[in-house]
């Protein structure tokens, strides 16, 4: 049964994100040039996401998850060094070409050789991020 | 008339049905990096399966509706397979030591008013928008 919902889940996922536009990489390029034509349709796709989640953390209140485990712990509050390092990367990445993790996956039935690559690139990525983010800490302490 | 901001809403509003069918149905937050970071790096373990199961609908939703409702959808994707090197390494390596991307981030996070997750909104979107800025209207080398 959790295998069913994740399957629907990830289905809705990539079905809105095809729809969205978002596995266009013009459409999230356009979104972040605000020097060029700009394209709004980011903040739609982002607003639209967000509501259904506004209610979803509502239910959660007070209740458990229908199958299985309790809800995510309460957000953690403290802004730290790998957040922030972490965040200005990921962006760097995703303003270079337009992609972000969620998009690559859904495309990568008609992404192209570049989809491909752009996928393993960033498995790979993914890979070294534990001992990159053991030397933030580490740079961090010695500071 | 450009209606595109009509499908960004209705996809948008699919995105978040599926993050609410996996919060609470599964007790879990929707996060693509953290999904696929989980497969990658063996940390997922117990939830290895979820995970896979959610990745199969992600990859295999948009195989059957696409040609059924967006064969015009393409990804654009720049050429230069060296820049796409880059920003595969950077978006992976960034996404996991910041916890979260546009969907775990964004989605999740500032739907319930996360702090850490407007913060790293905040970031990854000027980020990418300085870099993209520098790289397009300045330097003007993509």
């Amino acid at each position: 049964m959790r295998l069913f919902v994740a399957l629907i889940a990830g289905s809705l996922f990539g079905a809105g994100l095809l729809i969205s536009g978002m596995t266009d990489t013009t459409k999230v390029q356009g979104w972040l040039d605000v020097f060029g034509q700009w394209d709004p349709t980011l903040a739609f796709v982002m607003g639209g996401a967000i509501l259904p989640m506004l209610i979803a953390w509502r239910l959660t209140i007070g209740r458990k998850a229908l199958i299985g485990d309790d809800f995510p712990p309460p957000a953690q509050s403290e802004v730290d060094r790998r957040l922030v390092v972490g965040s200005v990367l990921f962006g760097m990445g995703w303003g270079l070409v337009g992609l972000c993790p969620g998009p690559a996956m859904a495309s990568l039935s008609y992404g192209g050789l570049g989809g491909l690559v752009f996928l393993a690139a960033m498995i790979a990525g993914m890979f070294a991020a534990p001992m990159l983010g053991a030397q933030l800490d580490r740079a961090a302490n010695a500071a | 008339m450009n209606i595109d901001w009509v499908w960004g809403l209705c996809g948008g509003l699919l995105i978040g049905l599926g993050g609410a069918v996996y919060l609470l149905g599964n007790g879990r937050i929707m996060g693509a990096s953290g999904i696929l970071g989980g497969l990658v790096d063996g940390s997922a373990r117990d939830t290895m399966a979820e995970k896979l199961a959610f990745v199969a609908g992600l990859i295999g939703m948009p195989i059957l509706l696409r040609p059924l409702i967006a064969p015009e959808v393409q990804t654009h994707l720049t050429n230069n397979l060296g820049l796409v090197v880059i920003a595969g390494l950077l978006v992976g390596v960034g996404t996991r030591i910041a916890n979260g991307c546009t969907s775990g981030h964004g989605v999740c996070g500032i739907s319930r008013f996360s702090l850490r997750g407007i913060v790293a909104t905040v970031f990854y979107i000027l980020a990418g928008g300085v870099t993209l800025v520098l790289l397009r209207h300045i330097w003007g080398l993509i």
